[in-house]
């Protein structure tokens, strides 16, 4: 028995107990405390516009087609993540790596939209601090935004650093990449319902 | 999650494709529905929740695995789910409040 072995139990075979590797079902509390911190914020939303006086038409001060594009976007890297997923249960390394290299393509676009359009909100003299219609989409979107950001340092790593695992244990680091997708997926999850209830309603 | 037999991977990859589609379509049906502006706000709300339920189910189920997953991960989520409806239906529980505050703080 190797020591490497035992410091880190079940990476890749699934806990007696959960029925899946431990990183997965660490990945999923995660994402139920995720799902409770943008729910609060969400909440938030719902109660501060229902009981405000006046709010602003998301469509009448914000840019629908830059959204759009975004959420076409974030759509298409969720498709290059599992895809990414897929060619490493195919042995596939060197696709893999294209469709991880993709995706972070994809989310630099997103952040980049994202920066034209916080630029034009600051160009008009639109900051957070404006009105609480303002407060919410810079705390929602902004939030959003720096989950991409983390997405992105991840996916750097599995394709940079971190991609001799590869060669070492090719079925954890074919885990890391679901892990990593899954987190990926929420995101998108997120931005799914931001879009509409900010930009649309 | 065992590596997959290829031909198995490959139905899960066309699945793939198939939801990028339907969510590529959703999304322009909830931006088209929202463009043209005719529906009255309530409904506008009802359709543009129910499109993005739909999206995120699609999202859950197949690019999370969810619809073949273990006990485990559904119980967390169901445990999550519940306080996650109880959060979200704060707001309309106390909505009382917020009336009765504004009938005597707001002129």
């Amino acid at each position: 028995m190797s020591a490497t072995a035992e410091v880190i139990p079940h990476t890749v075979e699934p806990h007696p107990v959960t029925g899946v590797y431990n990183g997965k079902f660490g990945m999923w509390l995660f994402l139920a405390s995720e799902i409770m911190l943008f729910g609060a914020l969400f909440s938030s939303y719902v109660l501060l516009r229902v009981g405000s006086a006046e709010w602003p038409h998301g469509y009448s001060v914000l840019n629908v087609p830059l959204a759009t594009v975004n959420t076409m976007v974030l759509i298409t890297s969720s498709v290059t993540v599992v895809m990414a997923w897929y060619c490493l249960q195919l042995n596939d390394f060197g696709k893999a790596r294209l469709y991880l290299l993709a995706t972070i393509g994809l989310a630099l676009v997103f952040m980049v939209i994202k920066y034209i359009e916080y630029s034009s909100k600051f160009e008009h003299h639109h900051y957070p601090r404006t009105n609480l219609f303002y407060g919410l989409y810079f705390t929602l979107t902004g939030l959003h935004g720096l989950h991409v950001l983390g997405g992105i340092l991840v996916f750097l790593y599995f394709v940079g650093p971190g991609a001799g695992m590869w060669k070492t244990d090719p079925h954890r680091y074919t885990n890391r990449v679901e892990c990593a997708g899954l987190y990926w997926h929420f995101v998108d999850l997120v931005w799914i319902f931001l879009f509409p209830s900010i930009y649309l309603l | 999650m065992s590596f997959a037999h290829p031909d198995e991977a490959r139905k899960h990859r066309n699945a793939y494709l198939k939801v990028f589609a339907a969510l590529a379509v959703l999304t322009v049906v909830t931006v088209a529905v929202a463009e043209m502006k005719f529906l009255s706000m309530p409904m506008a709300i009802a359709v543009a929740m129910v499109v993005a339920g739909t999206k995120a189910s699609l999202v859950a189920a197949y690019f999370m695995h969810l619809i073949s997953e273990r006990k485990a991960i559904y119980a967390t989520l169901i445990l999550c789910g519940v306080l996650f409806v109880a959060l979200l239906l704060l707001p309309v529980v106390t909505q009382g409040e917020v009336d009765a505050w504004r009938r005597t703080h707001v002129p």
